[in-house]
C-alpha cells in the first residue's frame, strides 16, 4: 500500500457512535469460473471505498475501449473523438486507482457487456449514458463515507468529469433536449442530482461483470 | 450581505458537531434524509437537518453561505438572460438555459431554507462584469462565455469546499448532489459554444484565465499520471477538475457585485 499506507494507519477517531445505513448489499456465489470479490465494510476505511471506485473505473474503461474499438455503424468524427476521450479518462481513472492501492487494489475485474449491442449506436449511448449517471450517483453517495480528506478531493475531481461525461453522452443521444441534466436524475424541487449508495450500485452493475462484487453493509463510525 | 463573514478563513469543522442533532440518532436522521432527498423532497429535509444544528456552527454556516452567494449570482445571470429579449435564442439554447435556470433557482431556495436567519441577503449584481462583459445581455456569444465561466468556476467553487464538509456528510451529500449538478451545466454549455466538455489543460476559451488556474495539473495522488499511463498531459488533465479555494473563487466573482 505505497500510498495508502499512512492513510489506513491514521484513521480519524470521532466518537463511539456507529451509524448504519439500512441498504441491500449483493451476496453470493461468483459465475461458473469467477472468483468473487470482497471490498469488505465500505464504512471501515477508505480502502474498500477506493476499491469500489476501483471496480466502476474498471467497467467503465472497459465499455469504452470496445465501443472504440469495435465502432458502431454510423458513428460520426464528433463521436468517435467524444468517446475515445472518455475511453482515456477512464483508463486513467482506473490507473490512478491501481496505482494508489498497490498491493490492496481488488484484482482485475471480467467485464461482461454480452447484453450490449455495440453496432448499435442506441445500445451503446443508452449503456454510456446508465454507466456515467450510475458513476456520479455512486460517488455522489460515496463521499460520506470517505474518512481522508485527499481522498475526498480525489473523489470530488473525477465525479465531475463524470458528470460531464453523462451531460455529453445524452446531449448526442438527446440533442435538442434538456437531458443532460434532465429531471429523471436532477429532482426538480431541489436541483439535487440522485444518489446511490453501494449496494443498489453493486446490484446495478452486477449484470456487466462476471465476478460477483460483494461489500459488507455500510458502516460509518464516527 | 457580510463579505467579510464570507472572506473568513474556514475553519475545521467542530468534531462534536453530531452532538448537536440532539435527541436523533445519526442512522436517523440519514435514513430519513436519503429518502427524503430521493422523493424530492430535499429542500424541506435539509431545513430540518440544518436549521436546528449546523446552521449554528459558523463553519458550515459560511460554506453555505459562501455556495449562496455564488448560486445567487447564478441565478441572476439565467433568470436575467432569460428575460433579455432576443438573447437566447429559441430551440436548444432556450431548452438548455431554462432547464439550468430552474436549477440555480432551487439551490438558492434550497440554501436559503437550510441557512434561514443566517442566509446572506441576495447582494446587487453588475452581470457586465465591470464593462469587461459590457454586452453579456444582448450578444449570444458573450452570454455563453461567462455562463460556461460561472459553471466552471461553480464547479471548482463546491470542489474546494469539500474538506471543510467532511465532518458533516449530510452537508456534505447536498454538496455534491449540487456538484455534479453544475459539471453538467458546464458541459453541456461548452458544448453550445462548440468547446469540449471538459477542462483541457488550464485553457480559458476567451474568459478570464483565472476560472482555469491549476486545470494543468498531471498529478493526483503522488502519482503522475502522464507517466503512469503514458496519455497526453491534456488528456490527463481533462479527466478530473480542480478545485479553487474561497479566496481564490471570491476574487473571480467580485467584479461581479454591484
Amino acid at each position: 500500500m505505497r500510498y495508502l499506507g499512512a492513510t489506513a494507519a491514521a484513521g480519524v477517531a470521532l466518537s463511539a457512535c456507529t451509524n448504519q445505513l439500512d441498504e441491500a448489499v449483493p451476496t453470493g456465489s461468483a459465475r461458473a469460473g469467477y472468483r468473487t470479490v470482497d471490498l469488505g465494510d465500505l464504512g471501515s476505511n477508505d480502502v474498500g471505498i477506493l476499491n469500489y471506485a476501483y471496480a466502476l473505473e474498471q467497467l467503465e474503461a472497459a465499455f469504452y475501449m470496445q465501443a472504440v474499438m469495435t465502432p458502431y455503424s454510423g458513428m460520426t468524427e464528433m463521436e468517435k473523438t467524444i468517446l475515445t476521450d472518455i475511453r482515456d479518462h477512464e483508463i486513467i481513472h482506473r490507473e490512478l486507482f491501481k496505482a494508489a492501492l498497490s498491493s490492496a487494489a481488488i484484482p482485475g475485474l471480467t467485464p461482461d457487456f454480452t447484453s450490449i449491442n455495440f453496432s448499435s449506436r442506441a445500445s451503446v449511448l443508452g449503456a454510456a449514458a446508465l454507466f456515467e449517471k450510475v458513476g456520479v450517483s455512486a460517488y455522489n453517495g460515496a463521499g460520506q463515507f470517505i474518512k481522508n480528506v485527499d481522498y475526498l478531493l480525489l473523489a470530488g475531481k473525477i465525479v465531475s468529469v463524470e458528470a460531464r461525461h453523462a451531460a455529453i453522452i445524452n446531449a448526442l443521444l438527446y440533442p435538442d433536449g434538456a437531458n443532460f441534466a434532465g429531471d429523471d436524475v436532477i429532482f426538480p424541487a431541489s436541483g439535487l442530482e440522485e444518489i446511490r449508495v453501494p449496494g443498489e450500485v453493486l446490484t446495478l452493475v452486477a449484470p456487466y461483470v462476471y465476478e460477483t462484487i460483494n461489500a459488507m453493509p455500510v458502516r460509518r463510525t464516527a | 450581505m457580510n463579505l467579510q463573514n464570507i472572506l473568513n478563513e474556514i475553519e475545521q469543522v467542530d468534531a462534536d458537531m453530531y452532538d448537536r442533532l440532539d435527541h436523533v440518532s445519526r442512522r436517523h436522521v440519514f435514513s430519513n434524509f436519503l429518502k427524503k432527498a430521493m422523493a424530492g423532497a430535499a429542500p424541506v429535509a435539509f431545513a430540518a437537518i440544518l436549521n436546528k444544528s449546523y446552521a449554528q456552527n459558523s463553519s458550515v454556516a459560511d460554506v453555505l453561505n459562501f455556495a449562496l452567494l455564488l448560486e445567487y449570482l447564478e441565478a441572476e445571470f439565467y433568470n436575467k438572460g432569460l428575460a433579455a429579449p432576443g438573447l437566447i435564442p429559441a430551440g436548444v439554447g432556450r431548452t438548455v438555459y431554462t432547464q439550468i435556470a430552474k436549477h440555480e433557482n432551487a439551490h438558492v431556495a434550497l440554501l436559503q431554507s437550510a441557512l434561514g436567519g443566517a442566509a446572506i441577503a441576495k447582494p446587487a449584481f453588475d452581470l457586465t462584469y465591470k464593462g469587461a462583459f459590457a454586452d453579456v445581455l444582448t450578444n449570444y456569444q458573450t452570454y455563453l462565455a461567462v455562463s460556461q465561466a460561472l459553471e466552471d468556476t461553480g464547479v471548482r467553487a463546491y470542489k474546494g469546499q469539500a474538506g471543510a464538509l467532511i465532518s458533516a456528510p449530510a452537508v456534505l451529500t447536498v454538496a455534491l448532489q449540487i456538484h455534479s449538478v453544475e459539471a453538467r451545466h458546464a458541459a453541456r454549455v461548452r458544448m453550445l459554444r462548440g468547446q469540449k466538455g471538459y477542462i483541457v489543460n488550464a485553457d480559458s476559451g476567451g474568459v478570464p484565465a483565472a476560472v482555469y488556474a491549476g486545470e494543468d495539473n498531471v498529478t493526483q495522488g503522488g502519482v503522475n499520471l502522464v507517466t503512469a499511463t503514458g496519455m497526453s498531459a491534456a488528456r490527463v488533465t481533462e479527466a478530473f477538475d480542480e478545485p479553487l479555494t474561497k479566496a481564490q473563487v471570491l476574487a473571480i466573482a467580485t467584479p461581479f457585485l454591484a
